[in-house]
């Protein structure tokens, strides 16, 4: 059949596309455009070139916020890929309570972030918290967590010269730290349920070869349920990374301002602060696009891996 | 040998899992506790009332223990109603009972919190906004799908990678511009800012694509022959055919708007058109030492959403699944 000028079509794609480019490509382009600017919402802003983007370099908040966003998704993202698969390989496993199990898991993730993080706030107090009484049982003392500004590699090997290391070296804050395990904690339910589904769909053949040839469990998880579950370990990597990178709630709700010392501000919570604080909107934009740019180039590094790896 | 392995692959199961619900029992179980049961931290789990008394050879009175000492304690007397009427006075602590009541749940932390937050407003908003949404969502997304599926065009191909472009760009980059955007169109502050932008969803649009693609094609050329209009296909055909999808598009559509909490923070600033999210983010600031009453309030707002996944856990899972397989 001929493609040929039909007016219906486009009626159909009208009320989506109208939607799509007013509010997601229009705000795109002008974040662009904006980030060329010096404006603080008032009257109109002033054109200066890359200006912006010259200031960004040399803010040391902005890379200490980069640094810490590279913290969070270096520990974040291998930490819930593994544990997610772990659950999930379990769950294949096991013949009863299966169900429960895996609404067990899922419960975070369905759950408002605002809810999750009010109670891990307190779940992290120094004082009174969950955590902390917890690890009293077990002999640990009692932890600063949210208030802790130290490096966890510092807190955890003083005295061996790391003192003298720069900042960066001594890994994210404590306080970091603890917004790590609740992200994980709230993720963990969808990568598992990922997973689940990728192994549902691995055929039960290669585990009975392998049984025949007399391979360990350990070894059939290394050699048949790795390497054939890996497309879905690029799907979770990539969406993983992607929303790490967008970490915000637990930040507004959990630290003072991205405290103690800067030490849990994020890159979307420094656009944040920019444009809706001290009304920056210019450089705002300049940092958000650099985040997108950042994003853009990781997923297309990892779209490349993922052809040299696929099976 | 199997035994012991199924053995283990329980307890590691079992351990992860209380992991995963500990924080809400524990959040469930502080919204139960008085504020002063929290501060003393040596509750965990159940809240129970305790006390001491002062057993003057019988005569038994409740107190306040001030401070205490081997022979002699610096105690409050109370009368029935928990007033103090004599303060610091000197008792023997031999005389002294620690009295435990167990459990005691303190269920008017939740009315307290329902009365400091106006919870029904946030509630009439949050609700408002998820359903609008959620039907233009619906509409805009079986109109373009339907067109991408089941009709040829010019520029089908451009508009698709189009969408598909729009798709791959995170929410918080164009936070700022949106921002100014609704500003020029005087929508900060009203309902618009909170339900028009989100009243396209590309991500449905694929999912119903993909779903309407595989229908098979003998559907249509029947009911051409009957002398069934574009639109009617659509309506007759299509759409019964695809509750499923519809039901999961739905699922992802209110739970999203429910919980979404970033856009309208920057958005709104009226307290009457606050969202439950933001509410409660307010709260969590004002009432930062009321913790008990923190705990009512986050348990409240989570209850809705946990009985929608309760009831339709199956599929809301399965939903969730299917966005992970590829073709």
């Amino acid at each position: 059949m001929k493609t040929k000028w039909k007016i219906s079509p486009y009626l159909y794609l009208l009320p989506a596309l109208v939607i799509v480019v007013a509010f997601r490509l229009v705000p795109i382009v002008m974040s662009l455009l904006l980030s060329f600017f010096d404006w603080s919402l008032q009257g109109t802003g002033r054109f200066i070139g890359f200006e912006n983007y010259a200031t960004m370099i040399k803010d040391p908040v902005f890379w200490q916020s980069m640094g810490n966003t590279f913290w969070l998704v270096i520990i974040l993202v291998p930490s819930s890929i593994v544990l997610s698969l772990i659950f999930a390989v379990l769950l294949n496993r096991i013949k009863y309570f299966k169900s429960l199990f895996r609404i067990v898991y899922f419960m975070p993730f369905v759950t408002s972030l605002v809810a999750v993080s009010i109670v891990w706030k307190l779940i992290f107090n120094e004082q009174t918290g969950l955590m902390n009484t917890l690890l009293g049982y077990i002999g640990i003392s009692p932890q600063g967590w949210l208030s802790e500004s130290r490096g966890i590699f510092l807190m955890m090997f003083e005295g061996s010269g790391i003192e003298n290391l720069p900042k960066f070296f001594h890994g994210p804050s404590q306080a970091l730290f603890a917004i790590i395990i609740m992200t994980v904690w709230k993720g963990l339910g969808y990568n598992t349920i990922i997973y689940l589904a990728g192994l549902q769909n691995i055929s039960k053949v290669y585990y009975e070869a392998a049984e025949i040839d007399g391979a360990s469990k350990g070894r059939q998880f290394w050699n048949i349920t790795v390497p054939l579950i890996s497309p879905t370990t690029f799907y979770v990597l990539i969406m993983t990374t992607i929303t790490s990178f967008q970490t915000f709630s637990q930040i507004y709700l959990m630290t003072d301002k991205g405290g103690p010392l800067n030490t849990t501000k994020l890159i979307v919570y420094y656009i944040y602060e920019k444009g809706f604080d001290v009304l920056e909107m210019g450089y705002a934009s300049a940092v958000a696009l650099a985040l997108f740019v950042l994003i853009l180039a990781l997923t297309i590094f990892q779209r490349r891996m993922e052809k040299h790896v696929n099976y | 040998m199997e035994k012991i392995s199924t053995a283990v692959t329980y307890l590691i199961l079992i351990i992860f899992g209380l992991t995963m619900v500990i924080p809400f029992i524990w959040m469930l179980s502080t919204a139960l506790m008085t504020q002063s049961e929290f501060n003393k931290q040596e509750t965990l789990f159940i809240p129970k009332e305790e006390y001491f008394v002062w057993n003057n050879n019988g005569d038994e009175k409740r107190i306040l223990l001030v401070m205490e000492k081997e022979e002699t304690s610096i105690v409050h007397i109370l009368d029935e109603n928990l007033e103090i009427i004599e303060e610091y006075k000197e008792v023997p602590s031999s005389q002294i009972e620690h009295v435990y009541h167990k459990p005691s749940f303190e269920f008017s932390n939740f009315v307290k919190a329902f009365k400091k937050v106006p919870f029904a407003l946030y509630f009439k908003n949050t609700i408002y906004v998820s359903v609008l949404s959620l039907i233009g969502v619906l509409i805009t997304s079986l109109l373009a799908a339907y067109a991408f599926a089941r009709m040829e065009f010019r520029g089908r191909d451009f508009f698709f990678f189009l969408f598909l472009s729009m798709m791959m760009v995170p929410q918080p980059i164009y936070m700022i511009s949106s921002y100014v955007l609704l500003d020029k169109l005087n929508w900060l502050d009203t309902y618009n800012a909170l339900i028009i932008p989100w009243t396209a969803n590309i991500f449905t649009i694929f999912l119903f694509r993909q779903h309407f693609k595989a229908l098979p094609k003998e559907l249509f050329d029947a009911a051409s022959i009957d002398g069934c209009s574009t639109f009617g296909m659509l309506w007759r055909i299509v759409v019964p055919l695809s509750k499923p999808i519809i039901a999961t598009a739905s699922i992802f559509s209110l739970i999203s708007s429910w919980n979404s909490f970033m856009w309208p923070l920057v958005m709104i600033n009226r307290p009457e058109l606050r969202v439950l999210q933001v509410g409660l983010s307010y709260f969590n600031q004002e009432a930062s030492t009321q913790t008990t009453l923190l705990m009512a309030a986050s348990t409240f707002s989570i209850v809705p959403i946990l009985i929608l996944f309760f009831f339709a856990q199956k599929q809301i899972i399965a939903s969730y699944a299917r966005t992970g397989l590829k073709d």
